[in-house]
């Protein structure tokens, strides 16, 4: 599975909902994930590459993770786990 | 009803070892919080903390003690200590049916479990010392306080996380004024720094790795800090009749629960909460001049609680003063407002509002006066300390001067 299926697969799961109901485009807003989850689904992240993420709940838009839409959040952890190789 | 007075307080925290040392650094503005000293430190993403440092247990405590007193309790009986000394009171056998303690602690042995847990897991041993469970148990503080002052009335534990010692002091409190108990001591401790419990607060992803900026547009979540806080509360009458110092009048108490979010705070709840202090005490909100913030430092908690005081105190929002002493000893949950009721002890005896320190830039969600970085000179005669925990419970405490 790629990187971008297993974050779906991850925020999917947090979502309660099928992969196929979670586009590129979405916000994790969008997806029903509040605060908590956010905090979850990173976790579940840095469980499945084994990578840390810079995320701080405090100022999610000033974290270098960005985690705007899922589209973004594929991005960010693809480029964390080039970095770890 | 009893009219009810505080008439010792003690501590030991970041910021000193006794109440005169504390309020000296808060007047200073100083910061308690530093690199944190601890075993498998480099595991940790979180360094720093408002850690007691080069703490000695066997200063204060003979060995045999020891074997039963968690670090939490430790700080615990050194603060009761400090309030009784201060009081004057005896506790005589007469007395003794009729005084009794309410504490505040969110995690309770902490360490013990954290030390013990790691002899079975880690280690792999099999055995641990006998005393673990009377030293871990939640309770096990206000038991030795009891026994070592001798207090045989209503004494109780109670766990309200970041609230537990707004309860606390508000229970013992009404305790008091109700006529159940003369004499109540109240307060709270947490010694939660240990690495089990760093690495558990660094999973909520809220903790700040370089400072507690209370208010401040950029804020980076909140730092930890460990330690107790007593105070010594008893009917006016009692104390006038004992010829006692009075430190202020408790007038008001109010608790409420979100009912929302497991750990987001909900300015609703805290309005309640705020709201009904003010009624218990039937003050008017231009009557307060200084709040003690829970001032966690966190996004959520800063910008709710400011809402809530916005709305709670309409124009006079803007005229009251609001400082969070958490920038400079941390965040002692159980025992953050028992440390923190002691700031409205200097404003209201001493005319000095804490400050709060580490504050740079001006948060438009934020905007009340917040007593950025250095102490003020100030005549207030009633103050609120706030506390809103995670679970959304909510704990409001109204001073006022004599």
């Amino acid at each position: 599975m790629s990187v971008k299926d297993k974050v779906i697969q991850i925020i999917a799961e947090q979502g309660l909902l099928d992969m196929a109901d979670v586009s590129l485009s979405a916000t994790l807003e969008d997806l029903g994930i509040d605060s908590l989850g956010v905090v979850e689904s990173i976790f579940a992240i840095e469980e499945e590459f084994d990578i840390e993420v810079p995320f701080n709940a405090n100022a999610p838009q000033e974290s270098e993770f960005d985690i705007s839409s899922v589209a973004t959040i594929v991005s960010a952890v693809e480029t964390l786990v080039a970095e770890q190789t | 009803m009893n009219r009810v007075v505080i008439t010792g307080a003690g501590t030991i925290n970041a910021l000193g070892r006794s109440v005169p040392e504390t309020l000296q650094a808060m007047r200073e503005g100083q910061l308690g919080i530093g690199p944190l000293q601890m075993r498998d430190l480099d595991r940790l993403s979180v360094k720093i903390g408002g850690q007691i440092k080069n703490f000695d247990p066997e200063a204060y405590f003979d060995r045999q003690k020891l074997a039963l007193y968690d670090r939490v309790t430790q700080l615990t009986l050194l603060a009761s200590r400090e309030a009784i000394t201060q009081s004057g009171l005896e506790i005589t056998e007469e007395l003794s049916e009729a005084t009794g303690l309410v504490l505040g602690t969110a995690a309770g042995g902490m360490n013990t479990w954290d030390d013990n847990f790691r002899s079975v897991y880690e280690e792999g041993k099999n055995r641990v010392h006998p005393f673990v469970v009377p030293k871990l148990m939640t309770n096990a503080a206000a038991s030795h306080v009891s026994m070592a002052h001798n207090i045989k009335g209503p004494s109780l534990t109670v766990s309200t996380a970041c609230a537990s010692s707004n309860h606390a002091i508000g229970l013992a409190f009404q305790m008091v004024r109700s006529g159940m108990a003369q004499v109540m001591l109240a307060g709270g401790a947490d010694a939660m720094l240990t690495f089990g419990g760093i690495k558990a607060w660094e999973g909520l992803r809220v903790m700040s790795k370089t400072a507690c900026r209370p208010f401040s547009a950029n804020r980076s979540g909140m730092v930890q800090g460990e330690g107790a806080g007593v105070f010594v509360l008893e009917t006016y009458e009692g104390a006038k009749a004992r010829g006692a110092e009075i430190l202020a009048e408790l007038i008001g108490f109010s608790m409420t629960s979100d009912a929302g979010d497991i750990v987001m705070p909900n300015q609703q709840g805290a309005v309640r909460a705020i709201r009904g202090a003010l009624r218990d005490a039937r003050l008017d909100p231009q009557d307060i001049g200084y709040i003690n913030a829970h001032g966690t430092g966190t996004a959520a908690n800063d910008k709710t609680e400011c809402a809530a005081v916005t709305e709670a105190f309409g124009a006079h929002a803007q005229a009251l003063m609001m400082s969070s002493t958490k920038s400079m000893h941390g965040h002692l949950i159980g025992g953050a407002g028992a440390v923190e009721l002691l700031a409205c002890l200097m404003a209201l005896r001493d005319g000095v509002i804490a400050p709060t320190i580490g504050y740079e830039h001006p948060d438009s969600e934020c905007a009340l006066d917040v007593v950025p970085n250095i102490s003020r000179q100030a005549k207030v005669t009633a103050t609120l300390s706030n506390a809103f925990a995670f679970g959304g419970m909510n704990a409001v405490l109204v001073l006022k001067a004599i």
